[in-house]
């Protein structure tokens, strides 16, 4: 029976097919077809790139200007410059304090938006507008926020609530530009961290907190025993990314201070652009980059080993 | 304050809980939420007011009261749009977000469907491979990928974004794609393999329109992070005409010492609209593509 539908069925598709059609039904063939794009753009694009990143680190080239192998000399020209142990220094400090807040916030946030309330929909998509929004954008915002003369906050604090008598100056000294900067990040950040952890949150089973319930765990404790390591292999995931862009933040520092006061405020990622797109010094604003590297690696390893591991001692204790 | 709650909780005898269920709510809940979307929110209320507000009262906090607006004003939003290349500037935003939208769809789609369902030796190790892509950013790949544009000679041109912007749109969309391709079940494909169709038709009439939701959830997320990029189209574009909304707000609206804050907010506020509004009519694909890519 289904022999001789067979032909009146398929004819028209396996007459036709010549050649090309059976070499598309080759699967060897197939997979590499199908999946050329995607890596050939990743290859030339991102591959070649961050190995020809590593070379200029090792030469002098400028812009307009082949560069030659000249070893360590801009590593070496980095260790003694006082602004790249700056930009470091400041890369970490945004990176810790921003992530703490983030995570605090973003944690705090996504347990409230786990109850049930009305518009809880609706509220979770307004969450998320930060986000959603080109950062130079709502940079653009916060450096009008920030503004010497006429920010918003200051005439708060000081013809609403009285609390001070002259402006606050927001990005005009090194650290208050600094604080002001991370206060951005956070802000920027809590959305994405609430939106990812309340996923997480929605995964644990109501049955654990009705049984520590019963036993009569307090609401600290059900979050310190059930909620807390349930969420951490989320939370190492999330994190990692976090530190990651947080650690590699350019947009936010270039849109609002541009690296001042008196270049306080230089994350690593700014120094490079400055040196090496501006300044023109291709060679050096590479090594700067790759100066980046070893950071990211350690942060990456620490933060989702660290968190990892807890969670796996926890579930071996639990079990 | 959490000590009140707990020992409310551990004695929760009937006096208590009626304390509890409301004010405790309120509290506990509600205020501190209403917080956090006001300070969440705020930044684009700032925005959206000080773009209609006439110069007059936007530097006179003194006998304007600065939250408010007496007599809204779109001379903003008119100079931005008549006097500055600002259309322009839409225009190639949206021609690149686009563009890169589709390119990475595409070649993220068939990258997909190879790992998961063509099944081959590594295939878990291309997966992997794709995917630790995405953790390499941007600012360490920005100064030897403009060599690389300079001398594909596609320096300046909208086309080195559309190209460039893959790389880490690929990733993402590549590994939400799997796991979209993973619900599908594969009886289907084998139904039609059994029926004599080709592996290209069972992709394009079978998995593809079953995988529409993933795909959408795709489409929305390369959208916005291509509308959002700023380090690449900095160090690419030069001219001002081919410039990106974000690029060409900081770069060519900020002049000289004296802002122009009305302009430059009605630029921000205009720039942040489509991918608003492109981001409120899918927020339930957009939400399902952020948790789901955490969760996997």
């Amino acid at each position: 029976m289904s022999v001789t539908t067979f032909p009146s069925r398929g004819g028209a598709a396996l007459q036709r097919p010549g050649r090309l059609a059976r070499l598309f039904d080759y699967k060897p063939f197939l997979i590499v077809m199908c999946l050329a794009p995607a890596i050939g753009l990743l290859l030339v694009f991102l591959t070649y790139p961050l190995g020809l990143g590593i070379w200029l680190a090792f030469t002098d080239t400028t812009i307009g200007q082949r560069g030659i192998y000249i070893g360590l000399e801009n590593f070496q020209y980095l260790l003694k410059d006082p602004l790249w142990w700056n930009a470091v220094f400041y890369s970490i400090f945004y990176t810790a304090v921003a992530t703490f807040g983030k995570f605090a916030l973003g944690f705090w946030l996504a347990l409230l938006l786990n109850n049930h309330f009305p518009f809880k929909s609706l509220i979770r998509a307004i969450v998320l507008l930060p986000w959603i929004v080109p950062t130079v954008l709502s940079a653009l915002a916060f450096w009008w926020i920030y503004d010497p003369q006429f920010s918003i906050i200051s005439y708060l604090l000081v013809d609403v609530l009285h609390l001070r008598d002259s402006n606050v100056d927001f990005l005009g000294s090194p650290w208050p530009a600094r604080f002001s900067l991370i206060a951005a990040n956070i802000w920027r950040g809590i959305p994405f961290v609430a939106i990812s952890l309340l996923a997480g949150l929605q995964t644990i089973s109501p049955s654990l907190y009705e049984a520590a319930m019963l036993d009569g765990a307090t609401s600290w404790q059900r979050f310190r025993y059930i909620t807390f390591p349930m969420m951490m292999p989320i939370l190492a995931i999330v994190m990692t990314f976090s530190i990651i862009f947080t650690f590699t933040d350019f947009q936010l520092v270039y849109a609002i201070t541009r690296g001042g006061p008196v270049n306080s405020t230089h994350l690593l990622a700014t120094l490079a652009f400055q040196r090496g797109i501006a300044g023109g010094e291709l060679g050096e604003g590479a090594a700067i980059a790759v100066s980046m590297i070893p950071f990211l690696v350690f942060a990456t390893l620490f933060s989702y080993f660290g968190l990892a591991r807890r969670k796996w001692q926890q579930g071996e204790a639990n079990d | 304050m959490t000590d009140v709650v707990a020992s409310n909780v551990a004695s929760a005898t009937p006096d208590t809980m009626a304390w509890d269920s409301r004010t405790r709510r309120v509290v506990m809940i509600y205020l501190p939420l209403a917080c956090f979307i006001l300070i969440l929110l705020f930044p684009f209320y700032w925005m959206a007011i000080t773009s209609f507000k006439p110069n007059a009262e936007l530097l006179n906090y003194k006998e304007h009261n600065p939250f408010w607006i007496t007599s809204p004003t779109l001379a903003h939003i008119k100079h931005l749009l008549f006097e500055t290349s600002y259309p322009r500037w839409l225009k190639t935003t949206m021609l690149v977000a686009i563009g890169s939208t589709f390119l990475s769809l595409f070649a993220s789609t068939l990258a997909a469907y190879a790992i998961e369902r063509l099944r081959f030796r590594g295939s878990p190790y291309v997966g992997l491979g794709i995917y630790l892509a995405y953790l390499v950013p941007p600012s360490i790949l920005f100064i030897p990928l403009a060599t690389v544009i300079v001398q594909f000679g596609l320096f300046d041109s909208p086309l080195a974004l559309i190209l460039v912007y893959p790389t880490f749109l690929v990733p993402f969309c590549t590994w939400l794609l799997i796991g979209y391709f993973k619900s599908i079940p594969y009886e289907l494909e084998e139904c039609a393999l059994v029926d004599g169709a080709t592996r290209l038709q069972i992709l394009w009439r079978i998995t593809l329109p079953l995988a529409v939701p993933g795909l959408i959830s795709a489409g929305i997320f390369s959208f916005t992070l291509s509308w959002n990029e700023f380090i690449y189209a900095l160090a690419f574009i030069q001219s001002g005409a081919n410039k990106t909304v974000p690029v060409a707000i900081l770069t060519e609206l900020v002049t000289g010492d004296v802002y122009q804050w009305g302009a430059l907010m009605a630029g921000s506020l205009l720039g942040s609209l489509p991918v608003a509004l492109f981001y409120s009519l899918f927020v339930d694909y957009y939400v399902s593509s952020l948790t789901g890519a955490v969760k996997e």
